[in-house]
Parts: structure tokens; C-alpha cells; sequence
């Protein structure tokens, strides 16, 4: 029996997880551009205005990493997480800007227990994140894999 | 010359390797995604896993440092009609798949291929890249793949 809060059986379809808010500074988008994603429009506020994103942008890459800090602080370090095969999708939809502030949710789409390992059970999540002006900037689809309350 | 041949559409291409060391794998866990499996070899060994392992965040991110680094398509390569076509930015990316943990001290050798170039409707001068990407440790398997995209002007 564990301790989490969250395992397979606390996740129902169709409620929605707030995963609360993140300031994103100038400083960790060059630090992020510039071990992954060194184009100019991450590195440099010039670049970044001349460019089709408009300011110093935050690299698509940087950004879902974000997302997943804050699902880690939201719920998943307090749950039976058994890690991820993958994400159906992600989408970077508007350019996240430095000064940003990021607002993320996420809605349970389905859940199924696993054939193979009656333990377990599979968590389907469709989740977003808007900027401070209430536009959307990211949405990401994936499936988690959560042992059973009495198996954890 | 076509924009297909500039962007060696159906061509893959190795982008180079990276070495996961253990340090990197546990800094970039501790900003990313702290679960123990991530931030030492003993919450590794506890885990499902079985030893310390990079987030499927870093493996993947990896992808984007090499691919920069490779760089898409050389505008001096360019003998089409006009300026070069040039890479913009990224809509996002689909069926994404870690298959296979990396574990700390692997190798990944990451590859890309382009898989089509088609013209945008609603932007006209635009065309979208089409992606496919993968990585394999040094055993030759396949630890991740990804289907992405990125807009080019021109």
C-alpha cells in the first residue's frame, strides 16, 4: 500500500489537474538555447525581435521541459508513476516570450487497466499552458503508466 | 534544383553522437524532472528501471543540440531559382516514442530524415518540412523517435 496521493485508480475521466503558474526569466532561456538550441532567436533579444517569434523565445524544446517540471511539482513526484512510452503529440502554438508567465492544466481523456500487468493501469492526459494574457502557447497529449493503489 | 533535392527529402542523415554522463543526466533532472530514477544511481536502482537513467526530456532535447549543430540545409548548396530557402520555427512534433532507457555513460547516435516538403495553403512563399528522427544506443537499438516538422520561408 503507498503513501502517494495520486495512483491509478485516483485519476478520473474528465476532471481537470491545475498544475499551477511559472515566470519564465530571460536567463534560463539562453541557458536552456545554449546547451540544446542555439539559434539566435533563443539566445539574444535583437535576434529573437527580428525574427518571426518577436523577442527572446524560449525554445519549443525548453518549454515542454518547463511543462513537465511543473506536472513533476503538481502531482506526479507524489504518485506511482512508472514513467511514459511517449507523447502522442506536442503543439508550440504561440512563441513563449522572456517575462512570460505560464498557466498550465491538464484534463484526464481516458484510462485503461494493462492486459499484461494487472498492477497497472494507463492514464491518457490532454494538457495546456497559456501565457498571462490567457492565449495558448502549448498543449501536449500523452499516456502515463500508474501502478494500482494496492500494488504500489 | 528542386527544394526536395535541397532538403535531401527521403535521405537519412546521422546528425553525431552524445555521450549521457551521469552528472548531466542528474543536472538536467534536478531543473526538468526530478524523479529518482533520474537523480541517482540508487534511486535508479530502485526503480523500474533498475539503474540511473536520462529523462526521455534530455534524450529528446539531445535530438534538437545535434541537429543544430548539423545544421539543415547549407544555403550555399542552393541552385534553385532565388534566395535559398531558410528553416524558420518548429509547430511541434508527434508519436513521440522512448522505446529504451539510456542509461548513464550511453552513446546515442541521432538521425533525421526528411520525409516531405509540402506547400502551405494559408501562407503563401511557406513551405513545411516534414521530419522523422530517431536515436540508438551503442548496441544498435532504437532508444527514441519522433515525427516533427519545421516552416520554411521560401
Amino acid at each position: 500500500m503507498t503513501d502517494k496521493t495520486w495512483a491509478y485508480e485516483d485519476f478520473v475521466e474528465g476532471e481537470t489537474m491545475d498544475f499551477g503558474s511559472r515566470h519564465v526569466t530571460a536567463e534560463e532561456i539562453i541557458e536552456f538555447a545554449s546547451e540544446f538550441d542555439p539559434q539566435p532567436m533563443h539566445l539574444d533579444e535583437e535576434a529573437g525581435k527580428a525574427s518571426i517569434l518577436g523577442g527572446l523565445a524560449a525554445s519549443g524544446w525548453h518549454t515542454s521541459c518547463m511543462f513537465m517540471r511543473m506536472m513533476c511539482d503538481a502531482f506526479i513526484l507524489d504518485s506511482t508513476s512508472q514513467g511514459s512510452p511517449g507523447i502522442d503529440y506536442v503543439k508550440w502554438m504561440r512563441p513563449v516570450l522572456a517575462g512570460d508567465t505560464l498557466t498550465a492544466t491538464s484534463t484526464i481523456i481516458a484510462k485503461r487497466e494493462s492486459a499484461k500487468r494487472p498492477n497497472l493501469g494507463f492514464v491518457t492526459m490532454r494538457a495546456k499552458m497559456v501565457n498571462q494574457r490567457g492565449e495558448q502557447v502549448f498543449e501536449l497529449q500523452n499516456t502515463g503508466m500508474f501502478l494500482k493503489r494496492a500494488a504500489a | 534544383m528542386t527544394r526536395d533535392e535541397f532538403f535531401r527529402v527521403g535521405q537519412t542523415v546521422t546528425l553525431g553522437s552524445h555521450k549521457f554522463e551521469p552528472d548531466a543526466i542528474i543536472a538536467f533532472a534536478k531543473k526538468f524532472d526530478p524523479q529518482p530514477f533520474h537523480l541517482s544511481e540508487e534511486g535508479g536502482k530502485k526503480s523500474v528501471f533498475g539503474a540511473l537513467c536520462a529523462s526521455g526530456w534530455h534524450t529528446a532535447s539531445t535530438w534538437m543540440k545535434l541537429n543544430v549543430a548539423h545544421g539543415i540545409a547549407n544555403p550555399g548548396n542552393w541552385m534553385g531559382d532565388g534566395p535559398a530557402p531558410v528553416v524558420t520555427v518548429s509547430p511541434g512534433f508527434t508519436n513521440l516514442k522512448w522505446l529504451k532507457p539510456v542509461f548513464a555513460g550511453e552513446t546515442i547516435t541521432y538521425t533525421r530524415t526528411a520525409t516531405g516538403l509540402r506547400p502551405l495553403a494559408s501562407r503563401p512563399g511557406f513551405h513545411m518540412l516534414m521530419l522523422h528522427s530517431e536515436g540508438f544506443d551503442s548496441t544498435g537499438d532504437k532508444v527514441i523517435e519522433f515525427d516533427n516538422s519545421a516552416l520554411v520561408k521560401g
